[in-house]
Order: structure tokens, then C-alpha cells, then sequence
């Protein structure tokens, strides 16, 4: 092939990158919804591109959520924040009981950001609501200067109607109920990092990022009414989530840290890292109170799902004038387990 | 090791000091005061076994004038400060990294040495230092990072030495002589570099057990365990429970580093004070990479924030729950003293997992 002069070269450079025009309103911007993301995201509900979209939704409840998505990098290991937006805000709906029907999505995008990225994370983005069973029936895009964004963050928010005579809540939380976690834990918070400039280290460690809408739907089926209460183990991990759980329902959480989930990688890089994986984030998982009576058929039922294959009961709610969680360690100590502060850094040495 | 293998060594500590004054016992990584905890392993103990934690977290014993002085570098014009992300939060009198980022400060958190280098090569117009804290185990790897930026005539970088020797301190502590310690449980990251026979010295001078263990909790297990038997039978000598990691005389290659970029000085601990030869300055012929002399700063101030007992808490004299403001107006999202804002600080620990 003959060479480009560099002009050409400058030219192809600057057309493969988002320019502050994208964001201008006119045949650049309308180009781009045209061209990259409209016809991916297609659907009924997208494609007459109103100023907002009409939904046919059941009477009754509503559930309706809203997230904002940065991660650095856009793309990691297992995932990427297209798929981490529409993940994130499908679960949340999820785990409330709710059947997630459509989504809006705001992309902010820094200008110079490369146009083959932002294609990959819009084809990541439809193969996730696919997935997932959702439409993105409206959305935004904004371009700021550079420097200005994070190279490309997206918000989401989901509504959808509650499932027919779910009920959960902390307050139906009682003693003896079991704690059940849908898989093995840490792996997003992990994979991220691995990927994370500066830090890069080499891993098989992949994250979890998943739509749980159809494992939940069959925990719903198997356990009915004995499942109490669902949450998704995102920022903050399983500490956090049980934290809530203890101070919410006002007992005290006693958790087998030799039967939470938790592959050998994960548990050998956070050591490494000087990390605890129980505050590590999740974005595929799910933490379930169950009464125990159903806890049996809601474990087959997960287990029997490929997002929950290695689900296990990890621990149960017990009466306690203290409600702290606890943790009997792998070799039998005891310690007591709280909601992290803040993002933890990996330490000095 | 299972549950069994486990009893069987706390059936033996118990039998071991039973019916005799408590065994006080110092890990002195921070590394393994976290590891006790987060494992269980501090729980399980038989009531005549104590651990005490000491200098080994190197955020809580660099010295306040130090960090002022990395506070007073990041609010300058055209500098930019690297430094690993455990400093980021600790609080000076000039408030911290963090507060100085929030004002419009250049502050970078870098993973490695690696990193600020390459920070300030990709950056010529700035100045670029590196916050050099740490003991034996993060020091060859600022001996590197200086050693490279002579190598590449990198005009831009410089370091702020706090580096500090493990050894010395664990002596002095034992010259004051104000903490009846029985024995140490040795830090495995720091004696891979040293080496076991480091610990020598504490053997021959005070006659007191030293054990390097890693942080596998078995492994702490076993160097509690062999210090207990130890005490119980008169003896002091050295043990090594972590021989597949660290050996009698270190690993040669990174104290041949550290024997390249620095000379052992005098060094400055929170609220200690000076110890004499326990830390590392870079040698005269290093000196341009050296900030504190490029940018003529005063790292002599060592005062505590009011009421903080982080000096004593290193040292073992006093324990976080002998602090009246732990848990209460210092907690980790409002610390007052480094100990409450290092992932390896004492303080931090016993909020953490609930030592209350
Ligand atoms: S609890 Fe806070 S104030 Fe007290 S010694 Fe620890 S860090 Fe210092």
C-alpha cells in the first residue's frame, strides 16, 4: 500500500475521534447518533427519537433507578462501562423485585476520545440489554473538552414494574434466616484494578459484570415469599451489604468465611495487595436473606442457573443485643467485619 | 493447616503459659497486626499470650515535619508529588496530601517507583518527587528509581527520603527498655530482604526470642508458638518459620542496592524521635536526586497532633483503646493521627475488626 502524506494521516486521526462538534447539536451530532448509536440500540421505542419515549407499563408499582458510571479504564477485563451501566442499573431494579423494562442512557463523552472505542462500549451496551431483557428507549449524548471528562461516562436510569406478590424488605429480616451469595466474590473490584494504570498486574482475574435479572427471576420462583430480601454486593462488597443487613434488621450477622464463595486467584491477588476480598466490589452477584426453610430450593435454583453455579449459604441472622456482623475465620478465630470507609488502597509493601 | 493442627498449637500455647505473667509478644509489621486480626488469629490466643504491635507501619512512624513538608511541595508551583496511596489521607498541620489535591495541589498516586519515574519523564517541565517511605522492603526500589534517573540524566526528580531500618528501632525499644516485651514476631516481607540472622543483634544485646514469620495464618501461628516455647524454656535465638521465602542473609541483589544509593544516617520516628543509624539517607554522590536539599526543606519538626497517642501506640506503650479519642473523634473517616489512616495502622486495625 502506498504511504498516506501526513496531511491525509492528521485528517484520518482527527475523523476517528470525538470532536467538541459531536456535541454541537447539528449534522455532526445528528451523524453520530445516526450513524454509531441509534441503529445499534434499535428498538421500537428508541427509533421515532421523540424528546422522551412513551411506555406501555402494567398498572401497579413501578421501580425506577438511576446510576452514574465512571471506571477507569472504560475497558477492562471481563467487561467494560457500557456494559457496567446497563448491568449495574438492571440489577439494582432487580434486587428490588422489579422486571426491568426500559432504560435511558446519557453518554458524556471528552472530546478526542477514539471512535472505535466508543463503538466497542455502544455494541457492549446492546448486547448487554439483550441480555439483560431491556430496551434503551431514550437517551442523551453531551460532549465535554478535553480534559474536561473522564474519556466517556454514561448514566443510566431503569424503570420497571414490581413482579406479582414479591415482597422484600430488611424489615421481614428475622433470627435464623439464612444469608446465601449467588457466586464467588471480589472479582470486578479486582479485574478493574488489574487494568488500572500504574498498577498493571497480570491475572486470569475477570469481572463478573452480569445482568442478574434471570437468576433472581428463578430464586423468586423457587423460594416465593421465603426470600426476604435481595442486594447486589457492588462498591463496598460483601462487608457493606452485611453491615446494612446487621444494622438494618437490628441482629447480628454471622457469616463462615470458609463458605463465601472465592476462587483461589482472587483470594492470593488481595492478600498480594494487602486487600480484604470481603470489600472488594461485585457486579454479578447477588446477596440473599432467606428464611430457611426455603433456603434449600433457593440455592438449587441458583445453582442450577449459570450466573449462580457456585452460590453457596455463607452465613445466618442471629438474635444479638450488638448488631455487628461476624466472621469465623477459615481456622476458626473470630473477627468482626465493617463497612468500609472509602475506597482501600493497596498498601506500601 | 486445619482446625485440628490449629487447637493442637493454641492447646500447647496455653499449656505453655499457664499459670505464669502475661507473654507479651510484638509483631512489629504492621502487615502482621492486620493479618492477626483479619484471620482470627488475635482471637484464638489463650489469655496468657498478648501481642502488642510496633514500629512497623510506615506511615505512622514518619515523622510530622515530613509530611508537612510533602504538603508544602504539593501546594508549590511546577511540582508535582508521587507518592503510594497510603500517605494520600494522613493528616499534618498543614492539613493532607489529600486537602492540598482538593486545592488545586499536583498529587499523583503511583504503585511503584516505576511509575514516578516514568511520571516524570512523560513531564519535563515539572518537578517530580517521589515520597520514599517505607522500611527494608520499599527502599531498594527508591535505590533503583534514583539509580535509573542518574542513568537517564533525569533533571526533573527527585526523592524525599523517610526510609527507615527495622532493626534499630526494635533495639532502641528494647534499650529504653520501658515495654517488657518477651519476644518478637519478625516481619516476613522486610527479613526476605535482610534476612534472618539481621535479627542477631536483639538475640546477643537483650536475650529475647526473635521469630520471622509470613502472614499466612498458620505461619503466625507457628511464630507465636515457637517464641512461647522459647520463653518457656529460657532460650533466645533466632527461628525462621518462613524459610521458603526468607533466608539467613537476605536477598543480596536489593541490599547491593541499598548499599549503592544510601549511606545509614540518623533518623527522625513520630513522637521517638531521633534513633541513631536507623535510617537511610541517599549518598553524596546521589545528592542532586535528594528534595529535601533541592528544595530546602526542614523535616525537623516531630510534634503530635493534640491528644494523639499514635508515638506511643507504635511503640507499644499504650494500646488504641487507651486513647481517648479513639472511636471518638478519631475514626477513619476523620482521623487525627496516621495510625487511624494507614491500612497497616494499629489504630486503624482495631476499629476495623472491631478491638473496641
Ligand atoms: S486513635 Fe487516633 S488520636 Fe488516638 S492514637 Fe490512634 S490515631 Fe492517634
Amino acid at each position: 500500500m502506498t504511504g498516506h502524506s501526513p496531511i491525509a494521516n492528521r485528517k484520518s486521526q482527527i475523523e476517528n475521534r470525538i470532536l467538541l462538534a459531536h456535541g454541537g447539536g447539528g449534522e455532526l451530532t445528528r451523524q453520530l447518533l445516526a450513524e454509531r448509536i441509534v441503529p445499534k440500540l434499535s428498538n421500537a421505542l428508541l427509533a421515532p427519537l421523540t424528546d422522551s419515549a412513551l411506555l406501555d407499563l402494567p398498572s401497579g408499582r413501578i421501580c425506577l433507578t438511576t446510576d452514574a458510571y465512571v471506571v477507569q479504564p472504560v475497558e477492562f477485563p471481563g467487561g467494560d462501562i457500557g456494559r457496567l451501566a446497563v448491568c449495574g442499573t438492571v440489577n439494582d431494579l432487580a434486587v428490588c423485585g422489579a422486571r426491568p423494562h426500559a432504560l435511558s442512557l446519557a453518554l458524556v463523552l471528552e472530546e478526542g476520545l477514539e471512535l472505535a472505542l466508543l463503538d466497542r462500549v455502544i455494541d457492549s451496551i446492546a448486547a448487554a440489554a439483550k441480555e439483560a431483557g431491556v430496551v434503551v428507549a431514550t437517551g442523551d449524548t453531551k460532549v465535554v473538552e478535553r480534559q474536561r471528562g473522564d474519556g466517556l461516562t454514561i448514566t443510566t436510569a431503569g424503570v420497571g414494574p414490581l413482579r406479582e406478590g414479591v415482597q422484600l424488605g430488611m424489615e421481614r429480616v428475622r433470627a435464623g434466616d439464612v444469608i446465601l451469595v449467588t457466586g464467588r466474590i471480589a472479582e470486578h473490584g479486582l479485574a478493574v484494578m488489574s487494568a488500572r494504570e500504574g498498577l498493571k498486574f497480570s491475572t486470569a482475574i475477570r469481572s463478573d459484570v452480569a445482568p442478574l435479572v434471570s437468576l433472581i427471576e428463578s430464586m423468586l420462583a423457587a423460594g416465593g415469599a421465603g426470600v426476604k430480601f435481595l442486594r447486589d454486593p457492588t462498591r463496598g462488597g460483601l462487608a457493606c451489604v452485611l453491615a446494612d443487613l446487621a444494622e438494618g434488621a437490628k441482629l447480628a450477622v454471622e457469616v463462615e468465611e470458609s463458605a463465601v464463595p472465592i476462587s483461589a486467584a482472587v483470594l492470593h491477588t488481595a492478600e498480594m495487595l494487602g486487600l480484604d476480598p470481603l470489600t472488594i466490589a461485585n457486579e454479578g452477584k447477588c446477596v440473599a436473606v432467606v428464611a430457611s426453610d426455603a433456603a434449600d430450593a433457593v440455592l438449587a435454583a441458583c445453582r442450577s442457573h449459570p450466573l449462580g453455579a457456585c452460590a453457596a449459604i455463607i452465613g445466618r441472622l442471629v438474635e444479638s443485643p450488638v448488631p455487628l456482623v461476624e466472621l469465623i475465620t477459615r481456622i476458626g478465630g473470630r473477627r468482626i467485619v465493617q463497612r468500609p470507609y472509602g475506597e482501600e488502597l493497596p498498601r506500601i509493601c | 493447616m486445619d482446625v485440628t493442627s490449629v487447637q493442637a498449637v493454641l492447646d500447647e500455647l496455653g499449656r505453655l503459659t499457664a499459670g505464669r505473667p502475661v507473654m507479651q509478644i510484638m509483631e512489629v509489621c504492621g502487615t502482621h497486626t492486620v493479618s492477626l486480626f483479619r484471620s482470627g488469629v488475635k482471637s484464638m490466643l489463650p489469655a496468657g499470650v498478648r501481642l502488642l504491635s510496633g514500629p512497623g507501619c510506615p506511615v505512622c512512624v514518619t515523622s510530622q515535619g515530613y509530611i508537612d513538608a510533602a504538603c508544602d511541595l504539593a501546594g508549590r508551583q511546577g511540582v508535582t508529588v508521587c507518592t503510594y496511596g497510603d500517605m494520600v489521607r494522613v493528616p499534618g498541620r498543614l492539613g493532607s496530601l489529600a486537602e492540598r489535591r482538593g486545592q488545586g495541589g499536583h498529587v499523583v498516586v503511583v504503585y511503584s517507583t516505576r511509575d514516578a519515574l516514568r511520571y516524570a519523564a512523560a513531564h519535563p517541565a515539572e518537578q517530580v518527587v517521589f515520597l520514599a517511605v517505607g522500611f527494608e522492603t520499599t527502599a531498594p526500589a527508591t535505590a533503583a528509581a534514583v539509580l535509573e534517573a542518574r542513568r537517564l540524566g533525569l533533571a526533573n526528580f527527585t526523592v524525599l527520603t523517610a526510609h527507615k531500618l527495622v532493626v534499630p528501632a526494635m533495639l532502641a525499644l528494647l534499650a529504653e527498655g520501658q515495654v517488657p516485651i518477651r519476644g518478637f514476631l519478625c516481619p516476613g516481607h522486610v527479613s526476605v530482604i535482610i534476612g534472618a540472622a539481621a535479627y542477631e543483634p536483639i538475640v546477643r544485646q537483650f536475650a529475647k526470642p526473635c521469630v520471622v514469620a509470613g502472614f499466612e495464618p498458620p505461619q503466625m501461628l507457628q511464630g507465636i508458638l515457637h517464641i512461647a516455647r522459647q520463653v518457656a524454656a529460657g532460650q533466645a535465638c533466632v527461628e525462621n518459620v518462613y524459610g521458603v521465602a526468607v533466608s539467613a542473609r537476605g536477598n543480596p541483589a536489593a541490599l547491593k542496592l541499598l548499599e549503592e544509593a544510601f549511606a545509614i544516617s540518623d533518623a527522625v520516628w513520630r513522637a521517638i524521635g531521633v534513633i541513631p543509624a536507623s535510617g537511610l539517607e541517599l549518598r553524596a554522590e546521589l545528592a542532586d536526586f535528594d528534595a529535601a536539599r533541592r528544595f530546602d526543606l526542614d523535616l525537623s519538626a516531630n510534634d503530635e497532633a493534640p491528644g494523639c497517642l499514635c508515638g506511643q501506640v507504635i511503640q507499644g506503650k499504650v494500646t488504641p483503646a487507651d486513647c481517648p479519642l479513639f472511636g471518638q473523634a478519631c475514626t477513619p473517616m476523620h482521623a487525627i493521627g496516621p495510625c487511624m489512616v494507614s491500612s497497616e495502622g494499629t489504630c486503624a486495625a482495631w476499629y476495623k475488626y472491631g478491638e473496641k
